[in-house]
């Protein structure tokens, strides 16, 4: 659709840039502040410079909290993605069993973030939990606060439960657009559950897909509040993310200038890749432009 | 093609792989909810004595706990009501700034919308202690309208993008004409443009209601006592007097209600809803 | 190739159908001849779409049975039914070449890479697509899809049938009239059984050998063009087809004369004393206005189209269509319509009868 020129459309969008700015410019400028100095307590604050910069980009915990983190966004995305995209392939079309789909899946959805926390907490106890209960049973040891791995499966898995279907329902929005016809024609063609699959479905659902990993990748470099809550970030450091250090450094130590420094790069980090991102997808939102 | 293939009747509902995937998977997402469901019927001893699958001794003292002590079910409220005011000051202002995207061009347009999505990415952790500091300041710590304006960050960035994607499918020949009917730009916009962009307002509304109600750092960073979230009197509840399971599940439960029963109410736009418009 | 049976054919979404009402596709046999083509001609919602996807085999009907040649193939998948199908909107596999499209149904079917490469060629050149063979098929526009479409239907040689869905929708008034002219021409040239769905009678007419005219969900009449023309074998048929549509006026038939009010009206044969809801039907094309010896009618305007004026009559209330040629001078005092007595058709509860030879 061509757009008209229209300054005055600045007045519309104004509410919005107000809203933002406050909650956001203000914000991030007590940021900046903080990152560039120093304080002895007692609210005296001098210039530091790009010195914690420096110190953030030279300390090891930050860098491997970094690391941790891609490799755990990295796991998740590797697996949400294509189990998303199964499941979503095998969804009833329509009637109850649709519907009752939809909503079970939907469900961990609106699922408070600490509340999903609780509840592998809860399942993953070998004392009180089904999961931990049965894997014990079955001989295996099992201890999410012990075990570096157990840790490390429960987390994933955790997210796996809580965001896959996220994935599902969006690649299953994007199959439901595919009209009959396609599948019609493919069928006329001899088309193998293959080809239907390579040339039909997953061209339809490119988009939304885009639009899927964008969000998990995002979400999951984010991701504080139900690592936290099973974990703690350990054993040792071994489940600390980036969000959990922060938190800690922010608030816990009261680390405002490295803290700072931290975030403004963390936001940079994430803000650069989502933007590779946003232009990919705008390419191909004007590739498809019929 | 054979006789005998060609006349064989179809068969019916026959079970095929994907059932069986299907029915793995969703498996896989109720369990774990059954089993806080399944805990929080059961009475504190007969969690930490006993293993079972279902409660043995129902007893539904855990609800009674939590729905008879203010501590506990004022933080449903509060929840609920920074929830309610997020979602109606995201879609009021996210409103109007999507049809300016979605219908004209103007200056620094793109670098603008970039921006606001930019906000969405931004981790909530690294906004917590500014939001803090912000908010006392200016005396909103610890209200509602801090954590719905803290959440506002989040929702208007994704509102505005939701609905920029509904309304680019509105042609915009439907604009022209009421404009020429002598129709002035709100009446337009409240007549005759929000009723056929409803789906995209029930889509954002459901996502703003979905981030802000499962949030829990901002929320908890920026309450103490008045506003505290549900989820925020779990955690404190629970290092505080020990570990009392039952009740911890049962509160677990009740978070999960709400979610629960709008999926319920929206779950045939759910398909379309998640596509954003944008399929 | 293929002659297709629909033997006692009936369709109904309901699962419990009660009545006649309640039937998408009311019971129908015909047999439709190998090599032929056919044109679906119906109003929406008339059944049309509905034998088509039995045809085509996504829909299963809920009696009767469908025969290719002899084999039933009431109950076979679409894969196995050999035929091929263009749809309304385009349907092309975005992310390949145009080439690829169009060999894509040939691969599948294990065809050599030569035969593939000589076919697409032909097939290219046949809907003016050499020049884009490389090209991707996302980002071309609708019509030049419809056409990648068309090709892919018509890539194979050995297909039981091709169906058209209303396949020039999308395609605009004077690249429609070519690939119509192209499709007949085609047709000719291979001999396929082609069934052509639409709701536009030029097209229909134009392209098909026999055009089958559908109203709500039964076949009314399978004929030539001209046979639909000349003789509808129900009101419907005479009044879909044409521009202005037959005329139908309720009369009196005795023998070899009508009687409408006070005028009589010769007919071209003996039709006896049919009872039951009579009327005669004339085309529009076999009037004229005289100043007397016809029906006397109010003449209400005068539409000048180019080639001819259509003059728009009433007889008590009852609108009567006269087509004239351009240079004819209408008079004030012409205002009685003749009927060519040997175009006169008689049609008792609508559907029309065959008179005694006179």
């Amino acid at each position: 659709m061509d757009k008209t020129v229209n300054q005055k459309a600045w007045f519309l969008v104004l509410p919005v840039l107000v809203l933002v700015a406050f909650s956001a410019v203000i914000p991030l400028m007590t940021v900046v502040n903080y990152s560039v100095q120093d304080t002895f307590g007692d609210n005296v604050f001098f210039w530091a410079g790009l010195d914690w910069f420096r110190e953030m980009l030279e300390s090891e915990r930050m860098w491997s909290a970094l690391g941790r983190q891609a490799v755990f966004s990295f796991i998740i995305l590797m697996i949400e993605v294509p189990l998303g995209v199964i499941v979503a392939l095998q969804m009833p079309k329509k009637g109850f069993w649709a519907s009752f789909a939809l909503v079970v899946m939907a469900l961990p959805l609106l699922i408070p973030w600490n509340v999903v926390g609780t509840i592998w907490q809860i399942f993953g106890r070998v004392d009180i939990g089904l999961l931990g209960y049965v894997l014990h049973s079955l001989g295996i040891d099992y201890n999410y606060t012990q075990g570096f791995f157990a840790a490390w499966i429960t987390v994933i898995v955790m997210d796996v439960w809580h965001w896959t279907s996220l994935v599902a329902l969006l690649a299953y929005a994007g199959l439901q657009s595919i009209p009959d016809a396609y599948y019609q024609a493919a069928k006329i063609d001899q088309a193998s559950r293959w080809a239907v699959f390579r040339y039909i479905e997953l061209p339809k659902m490119q988009g939304v897909l885009m639009i899927a990993i964008l969000l998990r990748f995002m979400d999951s470099f984010m991701i504080y509040t139900e690592p936290f809550v099973v974990t703690g970030g350990g054993p040792g450091n071994s489940t600390t993310f980036l969000s959990i250090d922060l938190v800690k450094m922010a608030l816990g130590q009261f680390d405002l200038g490295p803290a700072a420094a931290f975030s403004l790069m963390y936001f940079l980090v994430i803000l650069l890749i989502s933007w590779v991102f946003y232009t990919v997808m705008t390419n191909l939102d004007k590739r498809d432009g019929v | 093609m054979a006789q005998a293939t060609a006349t064989r009747k179809p068969a019916r509902r026959r079970i095929n792989h994907s059932t069986v995937i299907m029915g793995l998977y969703l498996l896989f997402m109720i369990l774990p909810i059954y089993w806080l469901v399944n805990m929080s019927l059961k009475s504190n001893s007969e969690i930490l004595s006993t293993f079972s699958l279902w409660p043995e001794d129902l007893t539904f003292r855990n609800y009674r706990v939590i729905l008879t002590d203010a501590s506990w079910y004022m933080g449903y409220v509060n929840s609920l009501i920074y929830v309610l005011m997020n979602t109606v000051i995201s879609i009021t202002v996210a409103l109007p700034a999507a049809y300016a995207f979605s219908r004209y061009t103007f200056m620094g347009d793109k670098h603008l919308f970039f921006w606001l999505l930019s906000n969405r990415m931004a981790p909530p952790a690294v906004f917590a202690l500014p939001f803090f500091q912000l908010y006392s300041s200016i005396g909103l710590f610890d209200t509602h309208i801090a954590v719905a304006l803290a959440h506002c960050l989040f929702n208007v960035p994704l509102a505005v993008w939701i609905l920029e994607g509904f309304m680019r499918g509105v042609p915009k020949e439907i604009d022209e004409t009421a404009y020429i009917d002598g129709y002035g730009f709100w009446r337009f916009f409240l007549r005759i443009f929000m009723p056929l962009i409803a789906s995209g307002i029930g889509v954002a509304a459901f996502f703003a209601f979905m981030f802000s109600w499962v949030e829990l750092l901002l929320s908890r960073t920026l309450t103490t006592v008045s506003a505290k979230p549900i989820a925020a009197t779990m955690t404190r509840t629970v290092s505080a007097s020990g570990l009392d399971w039952g009740v911890l599940a049962a509160a677990g439960v009740l978070t999960i209600v709400p979610g629960a029963l709008v999926i319920y109410f929206v779950r045939n736009y759910i398909a379309k809803g998640f596509a954003l418009g944008r399929v | 190739m293929a002659k297709i049976t629909l033997d006692n054919l009936a369709h109904s979404y309901m699962s419990n159908p009660r009545g006649d009402q309640d039937f998408a596709l009311k019971k129908t046999t015909h047999v439709w001849d190998d090599g032929e083509a056919y044109a679906l001609l119906g109003s929406s919602g008339c059944g049309k779409t509905t034998l088509l996807n039995i045809i085509s085999g996504l829909l299963r009907p809920s009696q009767g049975r469908i025969l290719f040649n002899e084999t039933d193939v009431t109950y076979a998948p679409t894969a196995e039914r050999n035929i091929a199908q263009v749809f309304q909107f385009p349907v092309v596999y975005d992310t390949m070449t145009v080439r690829d499209n169009l060999a894509f149904p040939l691969r599948n079917r294990g065809a050599s890479s030569s035969y593939i490469a000589q076919r697409v060629q032909e097939i290219a050149k046949l809907i003016g697509l050499e020049d884009d063979l490389n090209r991707k098929a996302r980002g071309l526009t609708a019509d030049v899809k419809q056409k990648i479409s068309l090709g892919r239907g018509l890539v194979r040689e050995d297909v039981n049938a091709i169906l058209f869905d209303e396949p020039l929708t999308v395609i605009d008034p004077q690249m429609k009239w070519e690939l119509r002219t192209q499709l007949k021409s085609l047709h000719h040239e291979l001999g396929h059984t082609m069934i052509y769905v639409t709701h536009d009678q030029t097209e229909a007419l134009s392209f098909a050998d026999r055009v089958v005219v559908m109203s709500e969900g039964q076949v009314v009449q399978i004929g030539t063009p001209e046979e639909l023309f000349e003789a509808p074998a129900h009101t419907f048929v005479g009044f879909f087809i044409g521009s202005p549509g037959m005329n139908l006026l309720d009369a009196q038939v005795e023998g070899d004369k009508a009687t409408i009010g006070a005028t009589e009206i010769a007919l071209p044969a003996g039709f006896g004393t049919p009872v039951g809801k009579v009327q005669i039907g004339v085309r529009p094309e076999y009037t004229r206005l005289a100043a007397s010896g016809g029906l006397p009618v109010k003449v209400n305007r005068v539409e000048d189209v180019g080639r001819h004026k259509i003059v728009r009559a009433e007889y008590f209330g009852k609108a009567i269509n006269l087509i004239v040629d351009e240079g004819t001078e209408i008079g004030t005092d012409m205002t009685q319509v003749v009927f060519d007595p040997a175009k006169v058709n008689v049609y008792v509860d609508d559907w029309r009868v065959q008179g005694e030879a006179a």
